[in-house]
């Protein structure tokens, strides 16, 4: 087991209160593992995956812990996390465009990011990684300003992973790319597990469609809590929650017209996390709503490895 | 009929506009009332670029827009007729405008002798029109209201005028899937009503899912166009097949498929567009012959 997230919560101070983006989330990463996170805006995904690796000053923990290969991970201490930061638990980010520093060339930038962490730059992996990505090996004496966006995505994502991290956390990083270079990167994802480089990853993204494509697991996140979480084929194929039965349904598919088959969103919007509703807390969008949904929904294994919280599951 | 000619505009780049990029590159299209076109393309194919030449934002270097028959003059006129929508709706507002006050732009403007009952039951129908309650909206400022809100409310912006066609560029690429459907459905509701849309997305499976016709743009060049079934449903040119085969669908998994797609051919050198089957044009070299059809 590589991760092992035990409830967590997690706040963000604002003026008007505590903002709780988790509130009680558990779930295990497995070694080889590729977990993808999927839902809508606001509903944690990136709070969690930012909180694996670096709470910003306005998140606060507020409760449980996370474990990663057997260790506890410091996650609210950001002195103690940094040890673990790069090595262990690496990070992709949304903004690869600019996460480059522009006044570097990219190989003297890499070469001192490596020496802050006391490590030698070995230049034949490298190099090797940079072949795998299809990156031509001069980029090293480029600077960031010279490389395409998708260029840009290749390079932090070898960067990202040098230290053939535990851990890494890719966060909505194919939103800003075009269809094909989209594809090209979540393949590179795959192919970067499947060589070792990375362990276990957890894939952030609002696309359940290209989640299916790479991720093992699913989990589907609402308000702050876990919805539904099982294999990526289950999720698509059979799934028990009501919320990702709206979600899925309401994906155009290339085949589908609105003249054969309209399709319709759901209705409603998410609950505000400032001063969340009890219960379940997709009870006033849910069409299934019942009595006992005014009260907590505990995540339930329904069959191995398909957790859902709802109490029609 | 909203009707483009041989549109081509070029930008100077570089150091004292030294070099030229050609954005669109003889684009020819019309869009008819009551019909859905997607102009479908990856980033740089000058998609956006052709929609902000209809809409007069941009003006073209070469060819000509209509509209009835009439050269395309923007101006109050214009746009009574015409509208865009654009990708992000949270920095569409003045923020510190109220939603009342941004419709009352439109009555300032185009409308100055309507009345004040009959412009409340104005706004209350396009608000209807487009799916929100008055009630919720008017009195909001643009931050208190959802993206899928905000985007509902350009449109019906838009609809207070004599609104007959819509420019949407990207319109849902920055709301959630829950929400995404509800503005496709509306613009394919308005399409029913006699609204011409012209649907500029990098999305295939939405520009597949609301439109007629479709049309691939590729480096600014039309590679493929036609009825939505038949690009879709039997794509001839090499770009379109590789774009087809990129997009990640919920039917079907990459598992199976070599790492990295087949690279198109997408060569240089002069090419013309050629009608494949009724109404389906499809761009080809003038060295190649027929030989690559059907593949």
């Amino acid at each position: 087991m590589t991760l092992r997230v035990n409830d967590l919560r997690v706040h963000y101070r604002t003026l008007r209160g505590e903002v709780k983006a988790l509130d009680g989330v558990s779930f295990d990463v497995g070694d080889g593992e590729i977990l993808g996170l999927a839902g809508e805006s606001g509903c944690g995904k990136t709070t969690l995956g930012k909180s694996l690796i670096r709470m910003d000053g306005r998140m606060r923990l507020a409760g449980g812990g996370v474990e990663l290969d057997g260790e506890e991970l410091p996650i609210g201490d950001d002195r103690r996390m940094n040890p673990f930061r790069f090595s262990r638990v690496s990070l992709i980010p949304q903004y690869s465009m600019s996460a480059l520093n522009p006044t570097r060339k990219i190989g003297r930038m890499v070469t001192e990011l490596l020496a802050s962490r006391g490590e030698r730059l070995d230049v034949a992996e490298l190099e090797r990684r940079l072949d795998l990505v299809e990156l031509p090996r001069d980029v090293l004496d480029r600077y960031p300003i010279e490389l395409s966006g998708g260029m840009k995505q290749r390079m932090v994502m070898v960067v990202s992973t040098l230290l053939d991290p535990s851990l890494l956390i890719a966060d909505e990083i194919t939103s800003a790319l075009d269809v094909s270079t989209q594809k090209a990167v979540a393949r590179t994802l795959v192919e970067f597990r499947d060589r070792g480089f990375v362990r276990s990853m957890i894939f952030i993204t609002h696309d359940i469609s290209l989640t299916y494509q790479i991720a093992d697991t699913i989990m589907v996140m609402y308000a702050g809590r876990l919805a539904e979480k099982a294999p990526a084929g289950v999720i698509v194929g059979e799934p028990r929650h009501p919320y990702t039965r709206m979600l899925i349904s309401s994906l155009p598919e290339v085949g589908v017209r609105h003249a054969e088959r309209r399709l319709s969103g759901i209705p409603g919007r998410p609950p505000s996390l400032l001063d969340p509703p009890s219960g379940c807390r997709f009870r006033d969008r849910c069409p299934l709503a019942f009595e006992r949904c005014a009260q907590d929904p505990p995540p339930v294994e329904v069959t191995p490895g398909h957790h859902v919280a709802c109490w029609k599951a | 009929m909203l009707s483009l000619e041989g549109v081509t505009k070029t930008y100077r780049v570089g150091a004292f506009g030294t070099a030229t990029l050609t954005a669109v590159d003889d684009v020819s299209l019309d869009l008819a009332p009551g019909e859905v076109v997607s102009l479908i393309g990856e980033s740089g194919s000058g998609k956006t670029t052709l929609g902000k030449t209809v809409l007069g934002l941009v003006r073209p270097t070469k060819g000509r827009i209509t509209l009835d028959g009439e050269p395309a003059r923007p101006g109050k006129a214009y746009y009574r007729h015409v509208q865009g929508v654009f990708q992000d709706p949270f920095s569409c507002y003045n923020p510190v405008f109220k939603a009342d006050r941004v419709l009352q732009m439109i009555r300032n403007e185009y409308f100055p002798g309507v009345a004040d009952s009959e412009w409340a039951g104005r706004i209350d129908t396009s608000l209807k029109d487009v799916g929100l309650d008055p009630g919720q909206i008017l009195g909001r400022y643009p931050h208190q209201l959802s993206g899928g809100q905000l985007q509902r409310l350009l449109i019906a912006r838009a609809l207070l005028l004599d609104l007959r066609y819509l420019v949407a560029d990207e319109i849902t690429s920055m709301l959630d899937a829950s929400t995404r459907i509800d503005v496709l459905n509306l613009l394919a509701d308005l399409k029913s009503r006699g609204l011409g849309v012209l649907f500029v997305t990098h999305d295939l499976s939405l520009g597949n899912y609301i439109s007629e016709r479709a049309v691939v743009l590729y480096r600014g060049q039309v590679v493929e166009s036609g009825p939505t079934d038949l690009v879709f449903g039997n794509p001839l040119h090499p770009y379109t097949i590789k774009l087809l085969s990129s997009v990640p669908r919920l039917t079907a998994r990459w598992d199976g498929e070599p790492a990295t797609a087949p690279a198109g051919d997408t060569g240089e050198g002069p090419s013309t567009l050629v009608e494949a089957e009724p109404g389906h044009l499809v761009r080809r070299g003038e060295g190649t012959s027929t030989a690559s059809a059907g593949a």
